[in-house]
């Protein structure tokens, strides 16, 4: 049964692959809709990443992209500083993807720095404490000279395709979702129910709480690294409180807890994102209205409120899509 | 997760069936991008002004190529990530021949390689750090690059002012501010003087005393802020405060009506580097600066200036090229040879326009020509 | 050295401690009462230097800049500053009251986004900095080494007068015993008879006024105000109250003042430290007595 599960999972991702590359082949999607979509997938990456840390281990952390920023700027590096890569030679996608899982691997290590004070600390000062860590991170950037300080890093090779970014994205839905439905999945989620009681039943709270914040740390990281081989630059500014509110806004209204809800928040958001642009250029250039692209903030902004007002589990609850269940409910 | 797929195939497929049918074929489509929102948002307001201004005075004269210039605008929100987006849309969505923009440098940054490899020429209006066009040869610039002015104000501070000693303040989480800064600090040093303070800030905040405290403690004869204007305006009232008498000396960030409006007499007297100055009697700049003032009742700052300019470089060669394909408008770029309203364009050896600097003073609220220093 | 502890340092330090703990008062008092970090409470300190902007362009028209027209631009951006706090506590946060604290602290930096965005998105306002005027015609001191305007004199004192009315009403008022009573248990103050959702209100009221009033003083000071000035005077003031012992009152201003010195002096002595001294603070503060100097210990360890 497991394994005609997973099968189902991997059948989906492959059919919804091969659409895309069709589509992309005939010329009905463009480069930019190619963009969109990648950047999709990394939100996907992100989104589910902090679901694992926020939704499933009940912690909190408002800092998810300063774990993007390490695994960007790590291999971002070695890609760039180290190995001056280009993508012309083979032999060199084999450093890429080394790269990008060390940007995990050091993501990772901050998550573990970042997950101790969690022993300590209840949601709303972690929710702080990770917001610090995320500002910590973007001011050392800045003031490291060699990579760009400022100015950013540059240069970056463009290894980040559609495939590549694809095999990623569901590397990391997989991955979690074993995570999250396996044994140590459900002392995660007691932690989050009820850390005390799960405690009392010998539960080592400490571990997964620590746990939780690396392994959605890790998959951050590679997310950024990616995010980084596809834009060919990383950013201080990409990096800072906002762009965690937005992985956050995906997570809350898909909703806590559900995978599902993470992926496709985070497709609708990206692709939202994009038509709200086109709507609003029309706006200010055709039809003179004087807006600007604040307005898609502010439309965000007002989803996650009444989101939490009115639906505080978000859309999707709890709930997952049956292909993303591996074990059938018993009773 | 089906539905999720579902949903994410509806999307694109409805996004994808809204666009089939455009003919964009009967213009020539330029692409323009400048930043509307967040911290540059008045830089981007003038460069849109500077880009529409251009292309309906080309489009009076009957367009390029004999079709009309149609330019779309995208916001690029100063963010590299956004910019490397609206770029690819540009190219891919709206079939744009050509580009223009952007501001800040770290966006053209971002935005170069996508011209550099859709083989898309891009001229960046006023992204001055040296860096942008060494991406690739598609990538070109309207404006002078950091190095040039750094050495223009240090050189006026040590020659001009007769500053011995000096104090710069940038902004730690801007290349362009920082890089000035240290481009200042390089030749003021060379020249003999004392460069007795350097100290970054956060951006963002509002509160420079501390800094100012510190670096005035040693008695600088200027003080150089690489900063935009707005930092400048409260730097300059702060310094006041604690006593400091003697100019403040910055870069093309301080063009800006905002600035005196928010200074007051805290700026009067400083002086700053910039692309033209308003004032200039050369009809070429008289008219721009009349035709810009009626149609959008504001004076133009450098900013507007140098887009004006962008568009009309652009222009110019894809109408010599007699194509609007990209390497053919490339080469006809590099042949530049045009007066515009920031001088005489051409290109060296790195797409970057061989340009003088203004010297500007801040006198009675009002922006005041003082000298032009060739490169 | 000398120019990181000069006197002027310290008068630079105290200038923005006073800010700093007009609005760490806000954060406190509310975290004291509902146990939320109102991430929005920053953006209140916005809404009010705003608001003084707008007044003080309003009423300039009939009186001349000094102490009259400043009294009147301080109340309503105290009144401006006080009424977005009610709003947003009766719409945003009061309906998820009794949900998982989380959904709350969600909803806040939900409504802290809105206002940024929305202040910005109105072509009205917008994004770009505007200068603040100066209200009060500006003269200037020497004490020894350091300069001192009369506006650190104002901010100094505009404080201490809003401090010392606010411990006078807690401590002395039936009002205030109210308020302590909600913030002990709020089932036994219903019991009471304290209509415990007024008091949760007035304390929202309170602690916007405050961050108002703080708005109006860091555009005099300041003075550039723009849509997203809140963001770091509200997390470095929620720091400072943290400093001090979140839900405590004294600990608030204290925590605030140590803030603002510790932040220009390492500010002066290097600017990345500056720019992390809050933060290193906060973490020192959560390691090793996360209750802050005067907050009380608790035994809930979770």
């Amino acid at each position: 049964m497991d394994k005609l599960k997973s099968m189902k999972l991997l059948m989906a991702g492959l059919i919804f692959y091969v659409v895309v590359q069709v589509l992309s082949a005939v010329g009905v999607l463009n480069g930019y809709f190619m963009v969109i979509i990648n950047r999709s997938l990394i939100g996907v990456m992100f989104a589910v990443s902090l679901n694992l840390i926020n939704g499933i281990t009940g912690q909190f952390s408002l800092g998810h992209m300063g774990f993007a920023a390490v695994g960007a700027y790590t291999s971002g590096s070695i890609t760039t500083l180290i190995f001056k890569l280009s993508p012309r030679h083979p032999e060199d996608a084999v450093v890429f993807v080394v790269a990008i899982i060390a940007g995990g691997i050091a993501a990772a290590v901050a998550g573990f720095l970042i997950g101790f004070p969690s022993l300590r600390l209840k949601g709303d000062y972690l929710a702080i404490v990770t917001l610090g860590f995320g500002e910590i991170i973007r001011t050392i950037l800045n003031n490291i000279a060699w990579v760009g300080g400022p100015r950013g890093l540059l240069g970056i090779p463009k290894f980040s395709t559609f495939t590549v970014i694809f095999v990623f994205t569901m590397a990391t839905i997989i991955l979690i979702r074993n995570l999250v439905q396996s044994s140590i999945g459900r002392s995660m989620l007691s932690i989050r129910e009820n850390e005390l009681a799960s405690e009392l039943v010998g539960v080592d709270t400490t571990k997964y709480k620590v746990l939780g914040f690396v392994v959605g740390a890790f998959f951050a990281g590679m997310g950024g690294g990616l995010l980084a081989h596809l834009l060919q630059i990383a950013h201080p500014t990409q990096y800072g409180f906002y762009a965690s509110a937005l992985i956050l806004i995906m997570v809350y209204v898909g909703g806590i807890g559900s995978l599902t809800g993470s992926i496709i928040a985070a497709f609708s958001l990206t692709f939202l994102t994009e038509g709200l642009r086109v709507g609003i250029d029309w706006l200010r250039d055709t039809a003179g209205v004087p807006i600007g692209t604040e307005w898609t903030m502010v439309i965000y902004a007002l989803l996650l409120i009444l989101i939490m007002l009115f639906k505080t589990e978000g859309l999707l609850g709890m709930r997952e899509a049956s292909i993303l269940i591996i074990k059938e409910k018993q009773g | 997760m089906k539905k999720s797929y579902l949903v994410a195939l509806g999307l694109v497929a409805g996004a994808a069936l809204s666009f089939v049918g455009c003919d964009k074929n009967k213009n020539v489509v330029v692409g323009g991008v400048a930043p509307l929102t967040g911290e540059a948002a008045t830089f981007g307001a003038s460069t849109k002004n500077g880009y529409d201004l251009a292309v309906s005075e080309w489009n009076a004269k009957g367009g390029v190529l004999g079709k009309q210039v149609q330019l779309v605008f995208a916001d690029d929100k100063g963010d590299p990530a956004e910019g490397a987006t609206v770029f690819t849309k540009l190219i891919e969505q709206d079939k744009a021949c050509a580009i223009l923009g952007t501001v800040m440098s770290k966006v053209s940054l971002a935005g170069a390689p996508i011209c550099q490899s859709a083989k898309i020429p891009m001229i960046a209006t006023a992204s001055t750090n040296p860096k942008v066009t060494g991406v690739g040869n598609f990538v070109f610039r309207a404006c002078f690059i950091d190095p040039f002015q750094g050495t223009v104000g240090a050189k006026f501070a040590f020659d001009d002012l007769k500053a011995k000693k000096a104090a710069c303040l940038f902004d730690v989480g801007n290349d362009y501010t920082k890089g000035l800064s240290e481009f200042f600090k390089a030749k003021f040093t060379a020249l003999g003087g004392e460069v007795v303070g350097f100290e970054g800030h956060a951006t963002g905040t509002s509160d420079f005393k501390a800094q100012l405290t510190k670096v005035l403690a040693a008695k600088p004869d200027v003080l150089y802020v690489s900063d935009y204007y707005s930092d400048v305006a409260i730097i300059a009232k702060q310094a006041r405060e604690l006593g400091f008498k003697g100019p403040l000396v910055g870069g093309d960030g301080w063009d800006s009506p905002k600035l005196t409006e928010i200074a007051g007499p805290a700026i009067e007297g400083c002086f700053f580097t910039n692309h033209y100055a308003k004032e200039d009697k050369s009809p070429i700049v008289q008219e721009f600066v009349g035709k810009y003032t009626a149609k959008y009742k504001a004076a133009p700052d450098a900013l507007a200036a140098l887009a004006y300019d962008a568009t009309n470089i652009m222009l110019d060669a894809i109408s010599r090229a007699g194509s609007t394909d990209g390497a053919a408008i490339q080469g006809a770029l590099v042949k530049t040879d045009l007066k515009v309203v920031t001088g005489q364009v051409k290109f060296d050896g790195e797409r970057n326009p061989v340009k003088s600097a203004v010297i500007i003073e801040l006198k009675g609220g009002q922006q005041v020509y003082k000298t032009t220093v060739a490169p | 050295m000398e120019s990181i502890f000069s006197p002027q340092q310290i008068v630079n330090g105290l200038q923005l401690g006073a800010i700093y703990a007009l609005i760490a008062l806000g954060y406190t008092m509310v975290y004291g009462i509902v146990r939320l970090i109102n991430f929005a409470h920053g953006d209140f300190f916005m809404v009010g230097a705003y608001a003084a902007f707008g007044s003080f362009f309003m009423f300039n028209a009939f009186l001349p800049r000094g102490n009259g027209l400043a009294f009147i631009v301080l109340i309503l951006a105290m009144a401006a500053g006080g009424l977005i706090a009610v709003l947003t506590d009766h719409f945003a946060y009061k309906p998820l009251r009794y949900k998982p604290k989380l959904s709350s602290l969600v909803t806040a930096i939900g409504v802290s986004m809105l206002l940024e965005y929305v202040f910005s998105a109105i072509p009205a306002i917008g994004p770009s900095p505007r200068g603040f005027p100066e209200i009060l015609p500006k003269k200037m001191y020497h004490f020894g080494s350091a300069e001192v305007s009369n506006y650190v004199i104002v901010d100094l004192a505009v404080a201490a007068v809003l401090m010392i009315g606010l411990t006078l009403l807690i401590q002395r008022s039936s009002l205030g015993k109210a308020m302590r009573a909600v913030s002990q248990d709020k089932d036994a103050a219903r019991l009471m008879g304290i209509n415990v959702d007024r008091i949760i209100s007035l304390t929202f009221l309170i602690g916007g006024a405050f961050a108002g009033a703080a708005g109006l003083l860091a555009g005099l000071t300041y003075p550039r105000i723009q849509p997203y000035m809140g963001i770091l005077p509200g997390l470095k003031a929620f720091i400072a109250a943290v400093l001090g012992g979140i839900g405590s009152i004294p600990g608030a201003v204290l925590g605030a003042f140590i803030m603002g010195i510790a932040e220009t002096c390492a500010t002066a002595y290097n600017s990345l430290l500056g720019e992390g001294i809050a933060f290193v603070i906060l973490i020192v503060v959560l390691l090793l007595r996360p209750s802050g100097i005067f907050g009380e210990k608790t035994a809930d360890k979770i």
